[in-house]
């Protein structure tokens, strides 16, 4: 049922184990984005060095969409170029149809286009969920506006 | 059961599917639905009266003025008011509340005052106090929640002195069900001369409300959550209270007289009703006291006690799930807060979605209560005078559902 397929396993996991929680030492990039509507908080430290993302980490509170889509994005997003983050936040947004165009993941084979994130398409089905999975996403983008 | 199964006839909504499942719906503490009643008492005022009030020679206009003014009497009557002028029409409780702040706090508070409220103020009866405490200099002090999830009367004494001004309380907690002490808040408040503004958006809609009883100087209250369109609302004064009180808006309806440099305004209560007002929304609100009243609001109120008592029973039998709220049923309403183990509010509220069952999640608009209690949102079930003991078994059926999804059976 379509439950099953929001809450899959990984989803779940990233939730109850966060990865790459907590806060960066030394020299970073710090963002904090909310949704004023239900709650949910989220935060992120970013280490860029020569136009690379060499390190992450990230705090919240809010539902398991919220904080498995952090989870997996600061998973995602180390060792990433910078222009590489700007492109798969775009095909995470295109995924979760948050902007307008062909969603870009290729059911015939998973995960090949944006790895475990793709576990994130069962939110579609769920657009009061969508804004959920989409903070941790606006955060990024506000951190990565503040590089100079 | 008091059995109110009858009235769910009355409620068109009921008849409709969420998801793909007949609607049960919890979430009257957010907003109630609406009678046959109402809606008809709003559509035929459009289809036969719409004209505008207190302004027209014509038979039309008089005839939905009168309509209008008497809704005002109709709802003075049901909180028991002296007078209809003791009832001025607002957008709802929050503009009621404002009117107050705005009319009443702006003028007579000064540095060194003081505002009481308590940790278990919805954020319309917080936030029109900030403001106010901002232009003023005046400050807030906050009653505490004690573990039984009532006020912490243990501190009044030392926190409720002569700097203290308005003493501005919620009559039921949104968020736990907890019914405000209200009388013991008005008694001492008036021993130290400070004003007694009551927040009855939860209050007036689920509890037998005489304002003598009550013993406050200003009572705000809503139409949509006791059965009546959003957009209106009412805030009763003290009549004394509301001569000396000042306008928080001009315009047109609101005066006497209109010079070029000043004017002065029209009597109570229509000095606080500027512009055109929600006449349709009167109208319906009025519609819903008369039916609340036929349904008599002891019946109300002994349909939720049985129904809450219901419901925190079934709720205690699943596991790992907690309630935020008075156990004592004679200490609350029908609002019941919940976590259930480390699932996330929204989450369980996508759950019980998918099954047709609607609940509140997340802070409630009482963020200093979620801080207090510790938790960054909880899930609120809801019930009103439609509910039956099923829709709380649907819930429960909801919440095993949740706990298979998240792995937890």
């Amino acid at each position: 049922m379509a439950l099953d397929e929001l809450y899959r396993e990984v989803i779940l996991d990233h939730y109850r184990n966060p990865r790459r929680k907590g806060v960066l030492e030394g020299d970073h990039i710090h963002a904090e984005g909310q949704n004023p509507s239900c709650g949910d908080e989220f935060s992120l430290d970013l280490a860029v060095e020569d136009g690379k993302i060499v390190d992450a980490a990230i705090q919240g509170i809010g539902c398991s969409i919220s904080q498995a889509s952090g989870s997996m994005m600061a998973e995602a997003i180390v060792g990433k170029a910078l222009d590489e983050v700007t492109d798969l936040t775009h095909n995470f947004k295109l995924m979760m149809s948050i902007v307008d165009g062909e969603n870009p993941v290729d059911p015939d084979r998973p995960g090949s286009v944006l790895g475990d994130l793709e576990a994130l398409q069962g939110v579609r089905r769920f657009p009061v969920r969508i804004k959920c999975a989409d903070l941790p996403w606006t955060t990024l983008e506000d951190a990565l506006s503040q590089v100079g | 059961m008091s059995d109110l199964r009858h009235l769910r006839d009355d409620f068109p909504i009921l008849a409709t599917t969420m998801r793909g499942h007949p609607l049960v719906y919890l979430d009257s503490a957010s907003t109630t639905q609406k009678p046959i009643q109402v809606i008809d008492a709003v559509s035929e005022y459009y289809k036969t009266l719409n004209a505008n009030v207190h302004r027209g020679a014509y038979t039309l206009a008089d005839e939905a003025t009168t309509a209008y003014e008497g809704a005002r009497r109709r709802i003075a009557g049901f909180i028991k008011a002296g007078s209809p002028a003791e009832v001025v029409f607002t957008r709802g409780t929050t503009s009621a509340i404002n009117l107050v702040a705005y009319g009443w706090g702006l003028e007579r508070l000064g540095e060194g005052d003081r505002i009481l409220l308590t940790l278990m103020e919805h954020h319309s009866n917080v936030v029109p106090w900030q403001i106010i405490a901002r232009h003023t200099g005046a400050e807030l002090v906050y009653l505490s929640i004690d573990e039984d999830y009532r006020v912490d009367l243990t501190d009044l004494e030392s926190a409720l002195d002569e700097r203290v001004k308005i003493v501005a309380v919620s009559g039921m907690s949104n968020v736990m069900g907890t019914i405000g002490p209200v009388q013991d808040l008005a008694a001492a408040a008036h021993a130290v001369g400070a004003v007694v503004v009551v927040d009855g958006a939860q209050m007036v809609p689920h509890l037998p409300t005489d304002v003598g009883d009550v013993g406050a100087d200003f009572l705000a209250f809503g139409a949509h959550k006791m059965l009546g369109p959003t957009g209106i609302g009412a805030l009763w004064g003290r009549p004394e209270l509301l001569e000396e009180m000042e306008p928080a808006e001009g315009g047109g309806e609101m005066i006497s007289d209109v010079q070029l440099y000043e004017s002065r305004w029209a009597p109570v209560p229509h000095k606080f009703e500027a512009g055109t007002p929600p006449i349709a929304q009167a109208i319906g609100f009025g519609a819903a006291v008369e039916y609340l009243e036929k349904v008599g609001m002891e019946a109300v109120r002994s349909h939720e006690v049985e129904i809450t008592g219901y419901a925190l029973e079934r709720l205690a039998e699943v596991p790992d799930l907690e309630v935020y709220g008075p156990r004592d049923l004679s200490e609350r309403g029908g609002a019941v807060s919940f976590q259930l183990a480390d699932i996330h509010a929204h989450d369980l509220a996508t759950v019980l979605d998918e099954f047709g069952v609607a609940v509140r999640a997340g802070h409630h608009c009482a963020k200093p209560l979620m801080r207090h209690l510790a938790v960054p949102a909880t899930a609120r079930a809801s019930f009103y005078v439609y509910n039956v003991e099923e829709d709380v078994d649907r819930l429960v059926e909801g919440l095993e559902e949740a706990r298979r999804v998240f792995g937890l059976v």
